[in-house]
């Protein structure tokens, strides 16, 4: 299938100078949630403005939908609906008419039907007349939220929905976006919560630094987040592993005086029973045990700290 | 063309204007027959005609003038920098709509907006002085043409500001001089030779004095001059803005 957004060697170079997206490509895939993690100033805002035209590469070409967003802006823009990561709204403006703006902006006619359903499913309908200085942080996000939903696009861009939300904000927030997954839509949202990108996406990408370091489905890296190591430390040094121990997926430190067992925690069978047996068969005595898991946090310190 | 983008921003601006009735409309009024208590009825009764029109008669298109200017800049200057001061400039630009319809939004709801003060203005001179209009229909294209014009300059300020302090420098520092020196309460005629020509050089001369041809058949420039700078003036501010989008300008990064 062909991808909803694909990204080509993107660079950009900002006029003071900072490198903030250094050479990237990502192909995002029709109806998928997909989570962009990265630590403050990877690059993810800067990415995301520039597929919706608030920022201009410096190189590199972008489509949506197939349509190139230099030369053919409004067919791509259309499809796109953007929650920015500040909260911007006309302080002085009532809820419903920010939200009529947008669909007229994005070249709709009006639909009062539709405008209600969205600001209901916001749970905004009772604040429909209130002036948007007058309503709190969180509702105020559901009004850029509405806004975004406005024109029926088939493309969201979250730019970090849930920073400084409640827990209350945050579940309607992914019941919206379920929602709208359900019917067709693809999700792009950006976050530095990584439990945020395990709960909702089907994929997730890392980009820290200006560059796309990964971009793998979720369940893979759920299935690297279920390895475990096992350390084994050993009261004297060895040279090598004894033959005896070479079918277990086994490596030893530098100094011989630890031996490290990789498993699947989710197989059948670990092999750690077989593996203490067949140690004390060859010979070797055990100073300590010790295991730990990688989670995708893990695999996300060490993708970003190089 | 996505006409209900235009709509969208256009009516936009306009309930902004109508949230802000009393400081959008009462408020240039009230200065404005202020100027005509003390220059028209209190001053200018003891002055005398200029060219068979009375003094209080003669400032009518002046004042009209010096009103629309400041409204127009002040109006479609403020209308884009407060997007940008709030951060909802990052809509419009995003959206599917082309710069020409961006402008014809901000700027249109600038413009109609200090089209109607003008008129409000000028329906409030009558209360004060006799006013007759030689040409109802140039009267009234003199006036759409300056506060479109004027909008597009404001429209060129609100980008270019980066602050609050840059969006009242050009206002008060720059048209104000220019239109009081411009001939809004005098003929130009009635200045020393070289001011008369130093004077040539303010845009403004040939708005007002067009302007002022509309409603009393008599002018300082020829009315061919005064359409001729209008025109020139508009065609600048356009490329300028054009010139604006096709960079990015303060508005991308």
């Amino acid at each position: 299938m062909d991808p909803i957004i694909s990204v080509t060697a993107l660079d950009k170079t900002y006029r003071s100078g900072q490198r903030a997206l250094k050479g990237v490509s990502l192909q995002i895939r029709s109806g998928e949630i997909l989570a962009l993690l990265g630590p403050n100033g990877a690059g993810k805002t800067t990415l995301i403005s520039m597929i919706c035209g608030l920022t201009s590469p410096s190189s590199g070409q972008i489509t949506v939908g197939g349509y190139d967003i230099v030369t053919d802006y409004r067919a791509a823009r259309s499809l796109i609906g953007l929650v920015p990561q500040e909260v911007a709204l006309e302080p002085f403006e009532k809820v419903i008419n920010t939200v009529k703006f947008s669909r007229g902006l994005f070249g709709h006619p009006p639909d009062a039907a539709y405008v209600e359903q969205i600001l209901r499913q916001l749970s905004l309908w009772d604040k429909r007349n209130t002036p948007i200085k007058e309503l709190s942080g969180g509702m105020k996000r559901r009004v850029l939220i509405a806004k975004a939903l406005s024109h029926q696009p088939k493309i969201l861009f979250l730019d970090e929905p849930t920073a400084g939300v409640d827990v209350e904000l945050r579940k309607d927030m992914w019941d919206v976006v379920g929602k709208l997954k359900a019917s067709g839509v693809t999700i792009v949202l950006t976050t530095h919560y990584i439990e945020e990108a395990e709960a909702i996406a089907d994929r997730v990408g890392v980009i820290a630094d200006g560059d796309i370091l990964l971009v793998e489905d979720k369940d893979k890296l759920m299935a690297q987040m279920g390895i475990k190591e096992l350390y084994i430390e050993l009261q004297k040094p060895i040279k090598a592993i004894p033959p005896a121990l070479a079918s277990y997926d086994l490596w030893l430190a530098e100094d011989g005086g630890r031996l490290t067992y990789v498993y699947d925690t989710k197989a059948e069978r670990t092999g750690i029973t077989g593996l203490l047996t067949d140690l004390s068969a060859a010979g070797l005595a055990l100073r300590d045990l010790r295991t730990s898991q990688s989670s995708l946090e893990d695999i996300f310190v060490d993708l970003v700290k190089d | 063309m996505n006409i209900h983008a235009i709509k969208a921003i256009y009516f936009f601006e306009m309930a902004r204007t109508f949230r802000t009735l009393l400081q959008s409309i009462i408020s240039p009024v009230i200065s404005t027959a202020l100027y005509f208590i003390v220059f028209g009825s209190a001053i200018g009764s003891r002055m005398v005609a200029i060219e068979g029109v009375s003094y209080g008669a003669f400032i009518v298109p002046g004042l009209i003038m010096l009103t629309v200017l400041m409204q127009s800049v002040t109006n479609a200057s403020f209308g884009i920098y407060f997007p940008k001061f709030i951060g909802t400039i990052y809509e419009p630009l995003s959206a599917p709509v082309s710069y020409f319809e961006i402008v014809v939004g901000y700027v249109g709801a600038a413009a109609t907006k200090s089209f109607v003060i003008g008129l409000i203005i000028l329906a409030t001179s009558f209360l004060f002085v006799p006013v007759q209009i030689a040409h109802p229909f140039w009267m009234l294209g003199f006036l759409l043409l300056t506060c479109l014009s004027f909008s597009l300059l404001g429209f060129i300020i609100g980008i270019w500001a980066r602050n609050f302090e840059q969006l009242n420098l050009v206002p008060s520092l720059i048209i104000t001089p220019l239109v009081f020196l411009g001939g809004s309460f005098y003929s130009i005629s009635m200045l020393p030779p070289f001011w008369q020509t130093a004077t040539l050089f303010n845009p403004i001369v040939y708005l007002v004095s067009g302007f002022r041809w509309s409603f009393f058949d008599t002018a300082d420039v020829a009315v061919s001059y005064s359409l001729a700078a209008i025109f020139v003036f508009s065609v600048l501010c356009v490329s300028v803005i054009s010139w604006i989008f096709k960079t990015g300008y303060r508005l991308k990064n």
